[in-house]
């Protein structure tokens, strides 16, 4: 069995590799890919158009806006899955109370985290928003959102965490990501343009034109991302670390 | 010597990431335990996110944000083949042609974020599968589990 | 409106399963109405889609408003061939919607409202992998179809579904990840990643001869195997498709196998070209030995099935094979044939599962179809009409896509292709013939003793007898309709010149 699946690799690799010749050198700037109209459009005109320096979020959030949609989807699904396979049918929770830790056990940790949590949440909501000039955006935003909360189930337990963000407000607020990112989209359709041609919002957003719309509408997108990877993420957490008991973890 | 270092040395990034995609494939085939296969599907995924970031690049380019505050004139000096590289019935005055060669491509990045996130939320959905059958058969190792499976069938 | 109506086939199922994640928590039975409306908001859609492809010829939807320069943001085509998927898409996923009606209770307690919003989204991503016209697009959507999809195999309450779903994960995970792969070298080559426009490149720079491209195609060829589980790749299918939920099964088993045909269709035809595909390399011979040994294998490992559902399982390899086959023939009728033959086998095989899943609905081995007819008639019926459209007589549609594909294979003289199709045929007979006996005439074997706790003589809800009633009668009907389907999917395939160069 080994040798065969060895056989299957190496065949594999030769065969991804018979061509290595005939790609372009690493760094070339004048390959097919980084040569082609589409990139130099990219390059060139994005920051006119769109307002936005960033030119990754631009493509990411503006013109392969849809593909990012369904991004948010693929994160929602996940999140969904994980629910689905792991939940088990909940008991009624009535008086019972989550496991108490004693705090005095992990007394350094605690407070460190106490520090710690607000600023990483204020510097997640910086990627967040600062993904228009700086390396940045709702998905890196999103995560280290959601780690903040990963963090504070660590630091104390897992009950006292879902205390804060139980898992009924977590699947809220990534069905409102979705709706939010959507939404924007079907705004524009409903004033007339197609899906996520985000310029057509200035007409409803005060004090913009045509630019700047797209560049605010990015912001609302990744914004919307943002919600649902962020609670996802701790989502994912909650459920794996526990076996879907909700208790416990680690 | 110079045909194999144009081979291998000059296009060392293929390599690498072929080496590592076979790995993360003969990971996932040959491995009995349910977690190593899912490591190998990561190591497999990542190579493929690897290739691609890797087509982006160019050579003394900078990260593709455009940043007013900077001055770009040492790198449009160091980009010798940029003057006749204008793309055709563009139109672009000279200046901006010759920027274009100073920002690494934008398009591989942005498809190589969507990659990294559909291969953290499979890499979720594995992990809760596997969590799944542990509870079933109370344990991780493929041969044990289809043992399991086959005495039970009767 | 109208011309929105592309991007709406997608949007009501995924507001749909946005909906009821919100709200169905609270209020249960709010779900199915939720799903259905937006099933049959999605059909509409698509209908009035496919009525602006047959007045226009092509209808393109930009996202973003980007429109030129070509590629710049991404595009959804919808040519004749799938606007007659999409349709046949949303069409199943509203039968399977109606006929859950009554089965999710039992069969994902307390769970019901995250079943329908995987649902809805396992649809929503079929649907996007339909109507895609830029390849990475179609990348992420064929993920949100496999992740639902594998959410949908394991949530179910059978002993092995868990181990068949994490094999499908390993196994779906490697297939996308060579279908990303094949992408990545075809942007490598032409800095393209919009269908049409890496066509373009292909024929301006005459790039049919590079090596670049042909290792594109094979890496994309395989990953779209994997997920449409051709031979040798198959191995997941049997499994997943009988161990998973009767309701999940119902949705993917018609159609996650027959939208990866379909990709492959688009790929070889409007992104590589048949002048590629069929003349610059000379894989046709291969591959149609390829699909022969599939149908012919799996038709033998279908025979020493003892379950209901794993036989189908097979059986749909089986019809895989058809489709590539024809596909690869280089022949008009053989295209024809497997386009065809996508919108008359999701019919048959929706038919055939949800007959499986009202039939039995513990154990479904096959010595259960003792006296199947007295109990329940009706059912029966219908599963005897989707047995003859699985053998192919006239007029169910399973035999005007063998014949067509019998006329490719005659016309560019792959004998071995016929046999193969005739050879399927008889051990479906023997096959299906060997069930409707047990059915009928075992009636009065020592009181028809029951081999599972099946309660006996147990009403079928109604809601499952019209969605079966409708997948059934759909079979009928487009074997009934096949000159104007036929002449659709010409219209679209008229343009292209799909002749070998080798035979």
């Amino acid at each position: 069995m080994k040798a065969l699946s060895l056989i299957v690799v190496l065949f594999t690799g030769s065969l991804l590799l018979s061509v290595v010749s005939l790609f372009p050198v690493w760094g070339n700037p004048h390959s097919p890919a980084n040569a082609n109209p589409i990139s130099q459009f990219y390059i060139n005109e994005t920051e006119e158009l769109t307002g936005v320096p960033n030119l990754v979020t631009a493509v990411l959030a503006d013109f392969r806006g849809f593909d990012t949609l369904f991004e948010t989807v693929v994160i929602f699904s996940a999140g969904l899955a994980v629910f689905s396979i792991l939940g088990r049918p909940k008991r009624k929770r009535g008086d019972e109370k989550p496991e108490e830790d004693d705090p005095s056990e992990n007394l350094i940790v605690i407070q460190t985290c106490r520090l710690v949590i607000p600023i990483m949440q204020l510097f997640a909501l910086y990627v967040i928003a600062h993904g228009h000039h700086s390396p940045g955006g709702g998905f890196q935003g999103g995560v280290i959102l959601g780690s903040s909360f990963i963090l504070w189930a660590i630091a104390r337990n897992l009950p006292t965490a879902l205390q804060r963000l139980s898992s009924r407000k977590t699947m809220i607020l990534a069905c409102a990501g979705v709706l939010i990112y959507a939404g924007i989209g079907v705004i524009c359709q409903a004033l007339g343009e197609n899906f996520l041609d985000y310029h057509i919002l200035h007409y409803l957003l005060p004090a913009t034109d045509a630019i700047m719309a797209r560049s605010h509408a990015m912001l609302g997108v990744e914004i919307g991302v943002a919600f649902t990877v962020s609670s996802i993420m701790f989502g994912l957490y909650a459920y794996l670390s526990s076996q879907g008991r909700e208790e416990g973890g680690l | 010597m110079d045909p194999l270092g144009d081979l291998i040395l000059a296009r060392f990034n293929y390599w690498i990431y072929v080496v590592l995609m076979m790995i993360g494939l003969y990971a996932m085939i040959t491995k009995n335990n349910l977690i190593k296969k899912l490591i190998g599907m990561s190591i497999f995924q990542t190579a493929i996110i690897l290739f691609f970031v890797s087509t982006g690049v160019k050579e003394g380019a900078t990260i593709p944000i455009i940043d007013h505050g900077e001055d770009h004139g040492s790198e449009l000096v160091e980009a010798p083949a940029a003057a006749e590289h204008v793309p055709e019935g563009r139109g672009f005055d000279h200046e901006e042609a010759l920027e274009s060669d100073a920002f690494a491509n934008p398009l591989p990045h942005v498809l190589m974020l969507t990659a990294i996130v559909v291969g953290v939320a499979t890499l979720g959905v594995g992990l809760s599968v596997v969590q799944k059958v542990f509870i079933r058969f109370q344990t991780l190792e493929e041969d044990q589990i289809l043992e399991n499976i086959r005495t039970s069938d009767g | 409106m109208a011309d929105q109506a592309p991007l709406l086939i997608l949007l009501f199922p995924l507001f749909g399963a946005v909906t009821i994640s919100l709200i169905g928590p609270w209020k249960k039975q709010l779900c199915l109405p939720v799903a259905i409306v937006a099933t049959i908001g999605s059909l509409a859609a698509a209908l009035t889609a496919f009525c602006d492809v047959l007045q226009v010829g092509q209808v393109q939807y930009f996202l973003g408003g980007w429109e030129s320069p070509r590629g710049i943001g991404i595009e959804l085509r919808i040519d004749h061939v799938n606007g007659l998927v999409a349709i046949v898409v949303t069409a199943v996923a509203l039968i399977t919607a109606i006929y859950s009606a009554r089965r999710v209770d039992d069969e994902f307690e307390g769970k019901v409202p995250l079943f329908y919003a995987l649902f809805l989204l396992s649809a929503t991503g079929l649907i996007g992998m339909t109507l895609a016209g830029d390849a990475f697009n179609l990348y992420v959507l064929l993920e949100v179809a496999s992740l639902t999809g594998y959410a949908l195999v394991a949530m179910g309450k059978e002993r092995r579904a868990a181990m068949s779903a994490f094999n499908y994960i390993v196994m779906g995970t490697i297939g996308a990840s060579f279908y990303l792969l094949g992408v990545g070298y075809l942007y490598l080559k032409t800095g393209s990643l919009n269908m049409g426009d890496i066509h373009q490149i292909i024929v301006d720079q005459d790039l049919r001869g590079s090596k670049i491209i042909q290792v594109a195609f094979i890496l994309i060829l395989i990953g779209v195997w994997i997920k449409m589980a051709f031979f040798p790749l198959h191995a997941w299918l049997p499994n997943v498709y009988s161990f998973a939920p009767s309701t999940s099964a119902c949705l993917m088993a018609p159609l996650v196998t027959k939208v990866a045909v379909y990709v492959m269709i688009r790929m070889m035809l409007t992104v590589f070209g048949p002048e590629t595909v069929f003349v610059a390399l000379p894989w046709s011979e291969i591959v149609i030995w390829l699909a022969v040994l599939d149908i012919v294998v799996a038709s033998f490992m279908a025979l020493a099935q003892k379950n209901l559902r794993r036989m189908l399982s097979y059986l749909i390899i089986a019809e895989v094979g058809y489709m590539v086959g024809g596909a690869w023939l280089a022949n008009h009728y053989g295209m024809v044939g497997a386009i065809y033959h996508i919108i008359s086998d999701s019919f048959m095989t929706l038919c055939m599962f949800l007959a499986a899943g009202i039939l039995f609905t513990k154990s479904d081995a096959l010595t259960g179809f003792k006296g199947m007819f007295v109990r329940k008639p009706a059912t029966m019926m219908a599963f005897t009409l989707g047995a003859f459209s699985l053998i192919g007589i006239p007029p169910t549609c399973g035999f005007f896509s063998k014949f067509y594909l019998i006329r490719g294979g005659i016309e560019s003289g792959h004998w071995e292709f016929v046999i193969a199709l005739l050879f399927s045929s008889l051990i479906n007979v023997v096959l299906f013939f060997r069930i409707i006996e047990f059915a009928y005439f075992h009636i009065d074997e020592k009181g028809s003793k029951p081999d599972q706790t099946e309660a006996p003589a147990a009403a079928t809800p109604i809601t499952q007898v019209i969605s079966l009633w409708t997948a059934a009668i759909a079979v009928l009907l487009i074997g009934l309709f096949n000159q104007p389907i036929v002449g659709w999917i010409q219209t679209t395939l008229r343009p292209l010149t799909i002749v070998g160069g080798q035979g």
